[in-house]
This record gives C-alpha cells, structure tokens and sequence, in this order.
C-alpha cells in the first residue's frame, strides 16, 4: 500500500488545490482529507452517498453543583487552569479541560462526573476521482491527532477492501500533533511551499519533522516566481538536506478560478498550468511506487 | 486590550495583519506570537532578542525499587503515558499531557517529577513594540502547553508595565484552524479578527472560525484579504450574520511580492498605511464597544 501525504507546514501555499488536482489525476485510490480542523478538499470533490460516524474520544469533568462542598481541591490540583471559582461556586470550562480525569480522582465529595466526549463526525463518501474518507471535528475540539489516525486506518481498510492500491492525502499546517499523526509511516510526504520568509522558514520545520521520523519527503514550490531569491534558497535547501524536488509552478490566478468553479486545476483546465501540474504528479508517483 | 488575529484556513494573511498593525500602533504594545508550530511573526518584526528560555513540561520519572504495582497512576492515566509492564512500571513520556495525576495519587512515592522539552520562549524589542513568541520543538507534539507557557511570559511583561502610565496592550498572532491551538490563542482575547479570502476555502474556513469563536462572546471582526480576488460569499455571511468587515486589503500582485521580500505591508506605501491605521482605530473602537456594554451590565 502506497500513502502519499501533502503538507506544507505554513497554511495557504495551494496544498488542497495540488491535492484535489492529484485527487484527479491518480489512479486506484482512496482520497483522504486529514485536515480534521478546516477540511477543503470537499468543497472540490463534492462528496456524495455519504455514511456518517461519530467521533467519541476522551472525556470531560462536570461539576455536580448539587454534591459539590466547595472545598477547591480541583481548583488546587488541575493543571490547565480549567476550574472557576465564583462565590464559593466551583465549574468547569470545557475549553480548557485537557480530560485529565485528576479533579474526578481527588474530589473527596466524588461531586465530579465525567461523561465520554462526541468531538467530531468522519465520513465515507463516493466522489468522482474515488472514494473518500473525511471528516470534521466539532469546532474548538482536542483529539485531532487520534481523529487522524483513525481516519488513516478507515482508509487503509477501505483501499483493501476495494483492492485499491494508494491512499492519497490531504495533510494540516503546522508540525504538531495532528501533522504527526499524518506522517508516521507514510510512503512519501510532498511537502508544498511558497518563496516567502514564512514559507520557506514553516518548510524548513516540516522538512525537519520528515526527518526526525525517517519519511522520504519532496517539495514542490508554488508561486514560485513572487521571489526568485527566495525560491532558489529553497531549492538550494532541497538539495543540501536530499529532498527531490518536484516541480515549480508560478503565482497563477486558475487555482482560485477552478476553485470557485469547484474544480481541480486539471480538470479546469489543459493549460500550461495545469499539464506542469500533471508532470509533478508523474515524478511523484514515480518516486512512491517500488521498483520491481 | 488583547487583540487576537485568527484566521481558520492557513494563509489568509494573519501574520500580514498583525505585523502591519504593530507598525502602526501608537500606544505601547507586546507583539505574541502563539502559532508556536510555525512562528512568523519575527520574520517580519526583525526583533532584537533579549532572552531565551526553555518551556518544559513536567512528566513522571518512574522508580521500580519503590513501586508497588498497585497499577494505580495506569489506571488514572487517560493518555496510556504509564503502565504496568510485567512487573516493570515504564512511563511514555511523549504520551503525558502533564496533569500530575501519576504522582499525586502514587502512595509509594515512586514516581517523581522530570521534564520533557516542549519548545523554547524568546523575547526582545521590535522598534517601539516588545516582542515575545514560543517555538515548539520539532517532533513535539502537543502546542497547547507550551502556549501557556507563552501566556506566562506574557503575564511578567505586563506586570512590568503597570509602573507604566498606560497599560501595555498586546497583539497576538494565532495559529490556523479552529481546534484547541487556534481556541487557546484567542480565548482571552478583546477583540478578535477573523483574517479571510474571499475564496470557496476562505469563505468555508472563516466560518468554521466564526462558530467555533462565537461561544466565547468576544467582539469579532473580519479583515478580507485578497480582496476582488474571488467571489461574493464571504460578504454575503458577513452581511447576514452581522460581522463588520473592518478592513479591506485589495488582490494586487505587488503587495504579494512585498510580503515574499519579508517587507511590512503597512510599511509599503501610504495607502497600505491608511488601511491600517483605519483598522486599529476600529479595533480601539470594537474593544470600547464591549468595555461599555460591561459597564453597563455591571
């Protein structure tokens, strides 16, 4: 099974746009969006047939005001500075509650319940390039990292079940924890970019991150003509530290008109844009699949 | 006044924003950045660092000739940092969140506190503006702490100010999405500005950010960048629901390669400067806006 995951430490360089696009262009796959915060790839590929599942994970504290003495001990022992006292009144705000379970331990009125948490919903669907397993965690929810492994082993089944031999996917900004929930294992991990400051210093960090876990990883500069100094020294990057480079594409205004369309840059169009595109996607592969 | 730029979709603009905003603030200021995964903010402020520090977490460091295998701390533990393996109690520490439970409820007193490394926290000056920002270690997981650690910080630096006549006020620049990083970054905000695109992913994003927001009843506003770039929906919601579109930074090519030059756009020309110096007397003015209706209340 070949896992093919788009990051891009920073946010907005075109990794969904690139993503719906290969999405398009790859054959025997399931789709995968792992960005279980603010998930796009959707707004593309139009889901359909959709079957619903809960995401149930970790638990909450809720004061029982009835049983509650008041005596601050969960105020004493939470770390996360989720207990609010107000006139002898003890509660707690769910958004920061880490699901520690400690004030549950200690309270010696047992005044504190702690019912399982309903975090998100992930998805299995149909779309037009294949089928995809997605999902969206309830706005302001933690557990994005077990949303995301959860979601990579749903699509692993999937693609066995359907003989399916890639799992193409969607990744998150950052190097945190649902970024390394994404990677681990992965066959290759396609890095997006942009010729900024914040690009190539957010692509030197995820680059990093490949690293710390051993992932093959190439990067693609998009925009790449915004400045050209700035492209080379990602480039210059690249080749120092060993990671391929894919391909450049220019700052070009028909990633935003395909994706008001609500299509993929290769599917909007056969341009200039769009066959580069298509080159990107053949080195890709090319590099992700065993030689036999 | 706290003010925090939070965007929902990546990219949007929000280091743009809070960069420029710096710039052209006149009362005294603290520049935080708390998107701890990918810090920008000093890219562009160039600030002069003063000092550094490590931000540590405390974890549990298990002793075996103590340990009485009662299994307790493992069965406290909801992350599955501790266990019993065998007769051997081994701790994961990558899988701690930090709570303390293990050590508090050990009757044993096998287990003691060590540290796991979560990033580091610098500080500096910027002009007329104090810097402060956290950088998570790569290959660390978990931001949300090492943001409190920031917040700490942050806490000292005020209280330095409150010799001063006027309180210092504080402009944060947040994390991307709307889960518990983007959540602890703005959750003891004034004001928050939503910073969008006026794409399909802007638009989707924005809202996402706008409901998970919402809860917390700080004022909000929008800052839409890229304007004439795409289409209509992001003013649409923006109409419907009643946010004030604060700021409006238009689609041009050269502001883009300005920002690719690490240039501060306020700084570009005088029409960026209007923009901004615009939007920080409407931000003034959303912050007084909840400060009076508080008065009220009271």
């Amino acid at each position: 099974m070949i896992e093919i995951l788009i990051i891009s430490g920073k946010g907005g360089t075109g990794k969904t746009s690139l993503a719906a696009a290969f999405a398009h262009l790859a054959k025997n796959h399931v789709i995968c969006d792992l960005d279980v915060d603010a998930p796009d790839m959707h707004l593309i590929l139009n889901p359909e047939n959709t079957i619903k599942t809960d995401f149930v994970s970790g638990h909450e504290a809720v004061i029982d005001q009835d049983k509650c003495e008041a005596c601050g001990k969960c105020l004493e022992m939470c770390r996360y500075e989720a207990v609010n006292e107000n006139d002898d009144t003890f509660s707690i705000n769910p958004l920061k509650c880490e699901g520690c379970k400690v004030c549950v331990e200690f309270c010696p009125a047992d005044a504190i319940d702690f019912p399982e948490k309903h975090c998100g919903t992930w998805y299995h669907s149909d779309t037009r390039f294949g089928p995809m397993i997605h999902a969206q965690l309830f706005p302001g929810e933690e557990n994005s990292g077990l949303l995301v492994s959860l979601l990579r082993k749903k699509a692993k089944e999937l693609a066995k079940q359907k003989g399916l031999g890639l799992i193409l996917s969607d990744g998150t900004p950052g190097i945190g924890c649902p970024v390394i929930a994404s990677l681990s294992g992965v066959t290759l991990a396609v890095i997006v970019t942009e010729p900024t400051p914040s690009g190539r210093h957010d692509m030197e960090r995820v680059a990093e991150l490949c690293g710390h876990f051993n992932i093959p990883a190439g990067i693609i500069v998009n925009k790449c003509d915004l400045n050209e100094k700035e492209a080379a020294a990602i480039e210059a990057y690249g080749n120092e530290k060993g990671f391929t480079l894919f391909g450049k594409l220019p700052h070009d205004p028909i990633v935003t008109r395909a994706m008001i369309n609500g299509q993929a840059i290769t599917e909007f169009s056969q341009n200039g844009f769009a066959k580069q595109v298509a080159d990107i996607w053949d080195r890709i592969i090319h590099m992700a699949t065993p030689i036999k | 006044m706290k003010i925090a730029i939070a965007s929902g979709k990546g990219g949007t603009g929000k280091t743009t924003v809070a960069s420029s905003l710096i710039s052209v603030w006149e009362s005294p200021v603290i520049a935080m950045d708390l998107d701890v995964e990918e810090p920008n903010l000093h890219l562009f402020l160039n600030p002069t660092f003063t000092g550094k520090k490590p931000a540590n977490m405390e974890i549990p460091k298990a002793d075996n000739t103590l340990c009485s295998q009662c299994g307790k701390c493992s069965e406290l533990c909801q992350f599955k940092a501790i266990s019993l393996m065998g007769e051997v109690l081994m701790t994961f520490p990558e899988m701690c969140h930090g709570c303390g439970g293990c050590i508090a409820i050990c009757p044993e007193g096998a287990l003691t506190p060590e540290f796991r490394e979560l990033g580091e926290i610098s500080w500096g000056l910027s002009g007329r503006a104090e810097f402060l920002m956290g950088r998570l270690r790569v290959g660390e997981a978990m931001s949300p702490p090492l943001m409190r650690a920031v917040k700490e910080k942050l806490k000292e630096m005020m209280n330095v100010s409150s010799k001063d006549v006027i309180p210092k006020d504080v402009i944060i620049d947040a994390p991307p999405g709307v889960s518990c990083p983007a959540i602890n970054a703005v959750m003891d905000s004034d004001v928050i500005l939503l910073v969008t695109e006026p794409t399909p992913f802007g638009f989707y994003d924005m809202k996402l950010a706008h409901e998970a927001f919402s809860p917390m009843n700080i004022p909000m506003g929008v800052v839409v960048n890229r304007a004439g770039l795409g289409n209509n929906k992001v003013y649409d919601y923006c109409t419907a629901e009643e946010l004030e579109i604060m700021a409006e930074i238009p689609y041009d090519r050269k502001i883009a390669e300005a920002y690719a030059n690490g240039c501060i756009i306020a700084e570009s020309s005088d029409e960026m400067k209007n923009i901004f110096m615009s939007l920080a007397e409407k931000i003034k003015q959303k912050a007084g806006c909840k400060n009076a209706a508080e008065v009220c209340r009271d």
